[in-house]
């Protein structure tokens, strides 16, 4: 583990050089004893997939404290190996009318299309970052075999709840927005509400494990009909 | 009491000091470009330095007020008119019920804060009215003014009408240096690279907006361009494998993959903020003591700075 300063008021703290569970658990773990062990001194903290950013108050404290309260941090969560997050079922309806590049992946992956959607839920995922639009969740990591790169032009529109691929990465799209990921399904459930507390369903540290609905389960958990009367492009 | 917008020019939006602790949530910061000029058109009127002000970009702002009060403005030179009379920038001034507040096109800097007595009174959206457009989140439903809008302001009460004496206001150069902490990535550029960045002169592009600000010049790429995304603070000079440094600000993504050789200091991002597509820059190096005592240094100016008294 090593502290870089970042800025002026804040230091990243690489906890890797690669994505581990385990990284992800003590990352999880750093970030909840510096929320409690730093107070007003804090002023905002970046998980992502082997680092932490946190941003201090220059005014409250030098950076030789701060650096010193990183330190007893990483020394109390040296030992982490489990995740303490909370494992999350988020519903999805897989299907080519929902998920455009399916065929696609399926194709790829040279298996049939049920077995490329069992592929993709039949495992739990963990939440390594949280970025790119407000609730955009990074989920990894997906099997090799489901593995695509970004698509050559990115949709103008991806609609809100689609579930995607990229890499071995896997997301739900919080709202609806320009995109380059590999769309296979849809999810009913808002990751990204302001008006409620907590306004995202997960938290970096968490683990997901999607659950394959059907059309009807989809439009009965307050799916979009128009997303599939009108195919997403 | 209120205000209405008339004509919301180019690009005018609500900022507070910005919106903290929901990083996690993945929600930037958004707050003024240049903090320094908000700060001193808070100031002017009373207000908590960190009230909801108009952050007025390239100009072309008119408004309506509602009811009697002051309102403040500060920042790039743009020529302000109340009821068609020529007035001062860093100035108190008493507006009546229906007067209009007009503001040309910037003659140098690009931002400049319009602050209202008391403070703009817009709904707050996680701990802050700060605008940010890509979120659609703060402001008036996440988005630019627009003609007719209508911003709730503080009731009025007397205030001691200021003004910021002319040698103490920040001028708008063309030309600028700007200080960075070494950070991050620094290590995976080489010696002769970080040189030729701290000896060039780069040159402000078009492609600049509250996310980021694209210079060019001599090509600085450090060669690795496979990294795991990572948390991303305000004024981190990311560069990209084309070597053209970016410089991120309030609007920024808050995690993203490119190396970044430090982070400028946030008093100069509020000057990189002020400059228009072909003003040039060069960047120094600072360590993270001097930053912190320069910022020390520069609080204490401002706190020690006493306002000129206006009579009436």
């Amino acid at each position: 583990m090593r502290i870089e300063v970042a800025s002026e008021n804040s230091f990243i703290i690489y906890f890797n050089d690669h994505i581990a569970a385990h990284t992800s658990a003590q990352i999880g773990a750093c970030a909840t004893y510096l929320r409690h062990s730093m107070g007003p001194l804090l002023i905002d903290l970046v998980p992502s997939y082997a680092s932490l950013l946190v941003i201090y108050h220059a005014q409250m404290g030098d950076h030789y404290q701060v650096k010193r309260l990183l330190r007893e941090a990483l020394a109390q969560v040296q030992d982490e190996s489990a995740s303490a997050g909370k494992l999350i079922h988020l519903p999805v309806y897989y299907a080519e009318e929902s998920g455009p590049d399916l065929a696609l992946l399926a194709q790829r992956a040279n298996l049939s299309i049920e077995d490329t959607i069992a592929l993709h839920h039949n495992m739990a995922y963990q939440v390594y970052a949280i970025g790119f639009a407000p609730g955009f969740a990074y989920l990894g990591e997906v099997d090799k075999r489901l593995a695509a790169p970004r698509i050559a032009t990115p949709r103008l529109k991806v609609p809100k709840g689609a579930v995607a691929i990229a890499d071995r990465q896997t997301a739900v799209y919080p709202s609806q927005s320009p995109g380059g990921w590999n769309l296979i399904g849809l999810c009913p459930t808002p990751m990204f509400n302001p008006q409620q507390d907590p306004p995202m369903p997960v938290n970096v540290g968490d683990q997901i494990k999607f659950e394959p609905i059907n059309r009807s389960e989809f439009l009965q958990q307050g799916g979009d009909e128009q997303l599939l009367l009108e195919p997403i492009a | 009491m209120s205000i209405q917008v008339i004509q919301p020019g180019l690009l005018s939006l609500l900022q507070d000091a910005g919106r903290y602790g929901a990083h996690n949530i993945g929600l930037t910061t958004g707050g003024p470009l240049d903090r320094q000029a908000f700060e001193w058109a808070n100031r002017l009127l009373g207000n908590q330095l960190d009230a909801c002000a108009i952050e007025v970009s390239f100009g072309g702002l008119q408004l309506q007020v509602q009811a009697d009060t002051y309102i403040a403005v500060a920042g790039a030179t743009m020529p302000l008119q109340i009821d068609g009379v020529d007035m001062d920038l860093w100035t108190t001034h008493r507006v009546k019920a229906g007067s209009k507040i007009s503001l040309a096109y910037a003659q140098h800097g690009t931002r400049t804060y319009v602050a209202v007595a008391g403070g703009i009174q817009t709904p707050s959206s996680f701990g802050s009215r700060s605008t940010v457009v890509r979120e659609k989140i703060g402001g008036l439903n996440g988005g630019k003014l627009v003609d007719h809008d209508i911003l709730d302001c503080m009731p009025t009460k007397q205030l001691q009408r200021y003004t910021l004496p002319p040698n103490l206001r920040p001028q708008y150069a063309s030309h600028v240096r700007l200080k960075v902490v070494l950070g991050y990535q620094h290590a995976l550029f080489d010696r002769p690279t970080k040189q030729l960045f701290f000896s060039s002169t780069y040159t402000m592009t078009d492609r600049a907006d509250r996310m980021g600000m694209r210079l060019e010049g001599p090509n600085v790429a450090c060669g690795t361009s496979q990294m795991l995304s990572e948390g991303i603070c305000h004024g981190a000079i990311q560069v990209p494998a084309d070597g053209q440094p970016i410089v991120l600000l309030n609007d920024r993504q808050t995690i993203g993959g490119y190396p970044k050789i430090g982070s400028m200091m946030s008093r100069d991002t509020a000057r990189l903020a002020q400059l228009r597509p072909g003003n040039t820059v060069e960047f120094c190096a600072v360590d993270i003591h001097d930053a912190h005592n320069l910022n020390a240094l520069a609080a204490h100016r401002f706190q020690n700075t006493q306002l000129a008294a206006i009579d009436g």
